[in-house]
């Protein structure tokens, strides 16, 4: 129970900053490393052609306006389209940006399990080989002295 | 390798050589249109999309020209060798508007207000429609900026420039496309 309650204040701590930041006005640098320049196929905040500076202006227009991140990013979405978005698009070759982190980590964890498994197996099969089995006369004299300890 | 993990193994590199391949063919240039010119042949335009209309409402196609010798130009104010090239696209625009052409301009990969700006600095007063992200070209097979491409009457494409026009290159390419009937 506590630890259910300090994980979600942990969340809580988290995640409130980022809820307070969303109605905020935009800044340029919060929003360019989210917004690609569509022609140069980079972020725009590592392009300087003047298809990405036409974009930061464009950005900066929004932000004198008061827009919030969300509001210019959606405005960007707007003009440019959806590929405007610093993030894959879900069809298409995109989509596979999506997928295959997906697929990897399910391999990786396939493949975890498959090492565990194996490595468990070996070691009861190693402790199994270690230690002898035990001589019938010894079992009765064990037997018998267990039987004497616990009186 | 042991007969358990081969499959596995074997299947996994066989989809990641696969995606791949999928996206170098997907992400290419397409050549199509540059091939059929190349062999004097007139084809169909690669994509029929409609666009939205710069400045207004609504969306356009090349379809909103049936029967009208179309030049295509592909153009974007940021594009220096296109801001060039606009004067003169102009003049072809008046020109071609009283033999039964237009000019059609593909504003590509810039904001409204921006192209707006630009279509009263040179004074545009052919139709415009917006590529917002340059799909639409792309299935031009677009290599840069600026290009022009000339549908006929029938609505084919009948000539392909991919670099700025020239009043040469217009003065070979559009007279006999002009004069076709409709």
């Amino acid at each position: 129970m506590r630890a259910a309650l300090a994980t979600l204040l942990a969340l809580a701590a988290v995640l409130a900053p980022a809820t307070a930041g969303a109605a905020q006005p935009a800044s340029l640098t919060d929003v360019e490393d989210e917004v690609m320049c569509l022609e140069c196929g980079t972020a725009l905040n590592v392009s300087n052609s003047k298809v990405a500076d036409q974009e930061r202006e464009f950005i900066a227009e929004l932000i004198a306006q008061g827009k919030t991140k969300q509001e210019v990013k959606d405005a960007l979405v707007a003009e440019y389209g959806p590929r405007v978005l610093a993030e894959p698009a879900d069809d298409g070759f995109q989509l596979a940006a999506w997928l295959v982190p997906v697929l990897a980590a399910l391999a990786g964890l396939a493949l975890v399990a498959l090492t565990a498994r194996r490595w468990r197996g070996t070691r009861a099969a190693g402790a199994a080989a270690a230690e002898p089995a035990l001589d019938p006369d010894d079992a009765r004299r064990l037997d018998a002295e267990l039987a004497a300890f616990d009186r | 390798m042991r007969a358990r993990t081969y499959w596995p193994v074997t299947i996994a590199a066989a989809a990641l050589v696969g995606l791949l391949a999928y996206g170098l063919t997907t992400t290419g240039t397409d050549t199509t249109l540059d091939s059929a010119m190349a062999a004097g042949k007139r084809v169909a335009p690669p994509t029929e999309a409609r666009l939205p209309v710069l400045g207004g409402d609504g969306a356009g196609s090349l379809g909103d020209y049936e029967g009208k010798v179309v030049l295509v130009n592909v153009w974007a104010s940021w594009c220096d060798p296109c801001r060039d090239e606009l004067p003169l696209i102009e003049k072809t625009h008046r020109m071609m508007s009283r033999r039964g052409g237009t000019v059609l301009g593909i504003d590509v990969k810039e904001n409204s207000g921006a192209a707006l700006d630009a279509v009263e600095d040179f004074g545009l007063t052919f139709p415009n429609l917006r590529d917002r992200d340059g799909s639409y070209v792309r299935e031009w097979g677009q290599t840069g900026y600026p290009e022009s491409y000339v549908i006929d009457r029938d609505g084919n494409v009948a000539a392909v420039r991919r670099m700025p026009v020239t009043q040469e290159w217009l003065d070979e390419t559009l007279p006999p496309l002009l004069g076709e009937p409709a």
